[in-house]
């Protein structure tokens, strides 16, 4: 007698991929911009990256209509902190909420997989990584998605900071300009769209800084 | 006002058909310091006075935005006008939420209305004892409604409410033929005249009011303070040339009379108006 299955999934994936670097004054997130499901495409134009305040932005790739889902909460909440607080929601701010409301979910979880990005406080950048139920670390970069596994070894072979147990401790924030940053996203993603039939189509870069945000586009293979 | 035996609890009649709970929370907004707000064709302006219990501490806080495109000011029981502009907020980012559009005003202010309703007929209960003015902006137009303890709603070009509203009210229902094509800068001078005109000779200055816009293309916000007395500024400088304006307390005790007169059990009830 062997265990029934079920033949109906609440979840589908997606695709795609999202890397976030953080800098000493930026912050750099990118999504491909394709949506898959299977071997097929649905649409090579959809983004995944969501403004969730005025120097916080979240990049999300698995499961798109619990992304959507995820992210008209967070704006909800988000909504609320500015009636109470008359001001908006700091970057670590809203990194803990987004994980109390991953976690919240955990038995029928978000198929999410997230990377937060922004500006904290003092203006420094700041990312921060999530797995689907809401555990989450501040760290310097950070990928995530189907292409995660191809990326984030090359990641590690630029960035990587020293281990923590190494003393003088160091840092999570990556000593990388600007310019650099988005340059590496594109070597990265062109790299990641070779070898990952999910990833591909475009790239959709924003960048936070002090003077805003702002976006960028670059072509990737369509195959 | 008078004390009698049916008006212990709201869900108790009197004789003459009227529950005096709900008429003695409507006292409770005419206490209130002023609110006042006008609406043109594509805005709509709010503005209070910013009473202060005393001289160390803050005013209140009259105006609440409730949505980009809502904003709310209350004159009455300042606390009961808190929780409803929460409540109001609330259902703003739920219709958002559900509809992905922003909230059409009429639909809030009945809401509302039925909210306060409740009020005036559960024995464990009280009413809201605030006014509030809405103003707000949607698919059919500007929007301004005045909602009442009573649970009556009604909308206005230009109102006012509080204490010394009336002077205020003489100067809107002067000027409302005008409001609908005013241009905005327009709209909120004829407001801060209106609220001059609530202030009785005592000097206006951003200090002492607060007011909001909301209109096409301009989410609600409330105007800074250097905004409203540059605004100031500009006409103390031709009112000072045109004379003083015309006696305000010739009106306030007409009126004051007009209150007294419908105050008798043969008189109308005020919230039937």
């Amino acid at each position: 007698m062997t265990k029934q299955q079920a033949n109906w999934s609440p979840y589908d994936n997606n695709g795609g991929s999202c890397v976030a670097i953080a800098g000493a004054d930026y912050c750099v997130i990118a999504a491909d911009t394709r949506m898959s499901t299977g071997y097929n495409i649905l649409t090579r134009e959809y983004s995944k990256i969501c403004k969730l305040a005025d120097k916080c932005v979240m990049a999300s790739s698995g499961f798109q209509a619990d992304v959507k889902a995820l992210q008209k909460q967070l704006a909800a909440r988000h909504l609320i902190y500015q009636h109470q607080h008359n001001k908006q929601m700091s970057c670590p701010a809203m990194a803990q909420l987004l994980s109390n409301t991953l976690y919240y979910k955990r038995f029928f979880p978000y198929y999410s997989f997230n990377v937060l990005g922004g500006l904290d406080n003092e203006g420094k950048g700041c990312v921060f990584t999530y797995d689907a139920v809401g555990s989450y670390e501040k760290v310097g970069y950070s990928s995530q998605g189907s292409g995660s596994t191809l990326i984030t070894p090359f990641l590690d072979n630029q960035l990587k900071s020293p281990s923590p147990l190494l003393l003088p401790a160091q840092d999570a924030v990556t000593p990388l300009g600007e310019a650099e940053a988005i340059d590496l996203i594109k070597t990265v993603f062109a790299s990641a769209s070779e070898r990952d039939i999910y990833t591909g189509d475009k790239i959709e870069i924003v960048v936070v800084n002090a003077d805003g945000i702002r976006r960028e586009y670059m072509e990737l293979r369509k195959d | 006002m008078f004390r009698n035996q049916y008006d212990t609890d709201v869900t108790t009649w009197s004789p003459a058909g009227r529950l005096f709970q709900v008429e003695y929370a409507m006292e409770a907004v005419k206490q209130g310091s002023a609110a006042i707000g006008l609406r043109s064709k594509t805005h709509v302006v709010l503005g209070c006075v910013n009473k202060a219990n005393s001289e160390l501490s803050s005013h209140q806080k009259k105006i609440f935005k409730v949505d980009d495109h809502i904003g709310v000011a209350i004159a009455g029981l300042t606390a009961d006008g808190r929780v409803l502009s929460r409540y109001m907020r609330n259902e703003c980012i739920n219709y958002n939420f559900t509809y992905e559009s922003p909230l059409p005003v009429g639909r809030l202010v009945v809401q509302l209305a039925d909210k306060a309703q409740v009020c005036t007929q559960r024995s464990w209960k009280r009413p809201y004892g605030v006014g509030l003015l809405v103003a707000g902006l949607d698919e059919s137009g500007a929007h301004l409604y005045y909602n009442c303890p009573s649970g009556n709603y009604f909308e206005y070009q230009a109102f006012a409410i509080g204490s010394r509203s009336q002077a205020a009210k003489t100067y809107l229902e002067r000027r409302f033929e005008n409001f609908t094509d005013s241009s905005r800068d327009d709209l909120v001078k004829d407001a801060i005249t209106a609220i001059r005109e609530t202030l009785q000779g005592e000097t206006l200055k951003s200090s002492i009011c607060t007011i909001a816009v909301v209109g096409i293309g301009e989410p609600f916000h409330i105007l800074d303070q250097g905004t409203v007395q540059q605004i100031i500024d500009t006409f103390e400088i031709a009112a000072e040339q045109e004379g003083p304006a015309a006696e305000p307390d010739a009106a306030e005790q007409s009126a004051a009379a007009a209150d007294q007169g419908g105050s008798t059990d043969e008189g109308v009830a005020p919230m039937d108006i």
